[in-house]
């Protein structure tokens, strides 16, 4: 029998089975932010034990609230500084070098194929796009892990989902991926790793398979995960290049975490995208999702584009081409969060913050920001904001807010609009 | 160990998220006590009252998918500072299931069929849990047991008082 790319990396890391059902891993990486880490650190410090299992395998960021916004904020951001300082943690980044988690740390070719990563935020299933097993956890968790090194899971299943034809003209990965969580509803998967497979896939950059893998949290599943392949060896080249003779030594290394032609799955799915349209959020959970030809006219307060779905370079050139000569429709706001400090200097550099700017979007620093209504762009009761992030919850960006969740060429569209619209009009 | 028993808030919707749970805007909190005025405030349902109706609980009985959402342990910790240590649900989020453990208290799933009978029994009823012979013990005008299934790992951490000390000792 032959075994699926989780079994395969759950045999590799394997410390210890505390029951027929339950595995401990040795992880490879522990990401941390100020958010869910602080509490970790306290209780680690109470109880006599504030050790870390190896400082070079914990990568920690403040991105939720940066700057931080008051007092309480400040408080999280320094105990997380000063943890990291006192225990040697080189990967640190702090305000100016900080970005939104899950697209900074792969950016910094901290994923690799094949690691096990867990971190307290339930999008580390983003991270499976490379070929890894990654999961959101808890603070419990997560300080057993910055103590020693292992997380406990259920022996995974595996969800196999094929994605076959060819993505149309203005469809993308969050559209792809929406449309994909209607059908499995916001339980779907849950307990399941999600395996995206087949020709779209295929053909998609690691930006827009972090877009895919991201939101397998959304129909409840433990992990998103793509085949590691060229297109994930040439992103990682340059963190790789002294540990591989050519790429394409690294990609025939890569294989061996493949999932076998024979493994064994717990459902196979096949979705044909050829004819799908822009797909949108229209209620209070990531499943209720509408062809965006249904939801035409529905007028918005705020734009946001950003966060670890869609806040990386592809994301905001493709927003920027709607945006280009064009202006906020009235009373409408707009805020563009480049998700890393590379994103924004590459859009600088495209001269497509310019283009923002000159539309009448305001442009933050790179921050989790408005996605769950932490820190900047909060929405007020009754305000309806187009969004590209990946939670539309009740009360997520701010109490009595309503979150449409779509593409960011789509929100571009609603920013110009002022309504939600289908872009491929414009 | 915690105390697994008490009278009952009933939540009759399935997925209720841990946003609803505790929202994001109280996650700026450094201590878990803080967060307890503000347990499922954001969650709306008939009839319910998020200032008055959880402090009287014990246990949570509810539908499917409970604690969807973030992996925010926040989400279980406002329950614990409440003195709720028990859920009881149809199925739970993964990351929240994990979590409940991980601090000690206990994620029962029971079947649909069980958890509709629960409902019917009312809000007078008492729960008390028995992880020895893994059953729920209901009782209000009328009397009932549950039987339920504990992985033995999840009830090692539960006797452990949660993950931490079991890892600590153990790895």
């Amino acid at each position: 029998m032959g075994k699926t790319i989780a079994e395969k990396i759950f045999a590799a890391h394997r410390r210890d089975n505390p029951s027929g059902e339950n595995v401990v891993l040795d992880l490879d990486v522990v990401m941390c932010h100020e958010i869910t880490t602080p509490i970790a650190i306290n209780d680690l410090v109470e109880r006599g034990l504030d050790k870390v299992f190896d400082p070079a395998k914990i990568k920690a960021v403040i991105d939720h609230v940066t700057p931080s916004k008051d007092s309480k904020t400040a408080t999280q951001a320094k105990i997380l500084r000063d943890w990291a300082r006192r225990h040697k943690i080189i990967d640190f980044f702090d305000v100016g070098s900080n970005g939104v988690c899950h697209a900074l740390f792969p950016e910094k070719g901290f994923v690799r194929p094949g690691y096990t990563i867990i971190m307290g935020d339930s999008h580390t299933c983003t991270h499976g796009a490379f070929g890894a097993f990654a999961a959101g956890v808890g603070t419990t968790d997560l300080e057993v892990g910055i103590l020693k090194g292992v997380c406990s899971f259920r022996l995974p299943e595996t969800m196999k989902i094929h994605i076959e034809g060819t993505l149309p003209k203005g469809v993308y990965a969050k559209d792809v991926i929406l449309y994909i969580i209607k059908e499995l509803t916001v339980n779907g998967a849950t307990d399941k790793v999600i395996e995206f497979v087949g020709p779209v896939v295929d053909a998609m950059s690691m930006e827009a398979r972090m877009t895919l893998c991201n939101m397998a949290i959304e129909a409840g599943g433990t992990c998103g995960v793509c085949m590691p392949d060229q297109v994930t060896a040439r992103y990682l080249w340059p963190f790789i290049k002294d540990e591989y003779p050519s790429e394409e030594a690294a990609v025939e290394d890569f294989k061996k975490w493949h999932s076998d032609s024979d493994a064994r799955y717990s459902s196979e799915l096949t979705f044909d995208i050829s004819q799908i349209v822009p797909q949108v959020t229209y209620g209070f959970k990531p499943d209720e999702v509408k062809d965006v030809t249904e939801l035409e006219g529905t007028p918005v307060d705020q734009v946001y584009i950003g966060s670890c779905t869609n806040g990386r370079i592809e994301d905001l050139r493709e927003a920027a081409q709607v945006l280009k000569g064009r202006k906020l429709a009235p009373g409408v706001r707009g805020i563009l969060a480049p998700a890393t400090p590379l994103v924004y200097t590459t859009a600088l550099d495209e001269g497509i913050i310019q283009i923002f700017l000159a539309a009448g979007f305001c442009v933050t620093n790179p921050t989790c920001g408005a996605c769950l209504g932490m820190s900047n762009g909060v929405l007020a009761a009754g305000e309806v904001c187009a969004s590209t992030t990946n939670r539309n919850f009740n009360g997520r960006m701010g109490k009595g807010g309503m979150v449409h969740l779509m593409s960011p060429r789509s929100a571009a569209a609603a920013a110009v609009q002022g309504v939600i619209t289908d872009h491929r009009t414009l | 160990m915690k105390k697994f028993s008490g009278s009952v808030l009933f939540l009759d919707r399935a997925d209720i998220n841990t946003d609803e749970i505790i929202p994001a805007r109280y996650l700026t909190e450094n201590s878990k006590l803080a967060l307890r005025p503000f347990i499922l405030e954001d969650l709306t349902l008939p009839g319910f009252d998020p200032s008055t109706d959880p402090q009287k609980a014990g246990v949570i009985v509810t539908r499917g998918n409970f604690g969807c959402g973030s992996s925010r342990e926040h989400a279980v910790w406002v329950f614990e500072v409440n003195d709720i240590n028990v859920v009881i649900a149809e199925s739970f989020a993964r990351i929240f299931r994990q979590n409940m453990f991980n601090c000690g208290m206990l994620a029962i799933e029971l079947p649909p069929a069980d958890i509709e009978a629960l409902f019917k029994m009312g809000p007078e009823v008492e729960i008390s849990v028995d992880i020895a012979k893994e059953i729920v013990q209901a009782t209000g005008s009328t009397k009932a047991t549950f039987a339920f299934h504990l992985n033995s790992f999840d009830k090692e951490l539960v006797l452990a008082g949660g993950w931490l000390n079991y890892a600590a000792q153990k790895y």
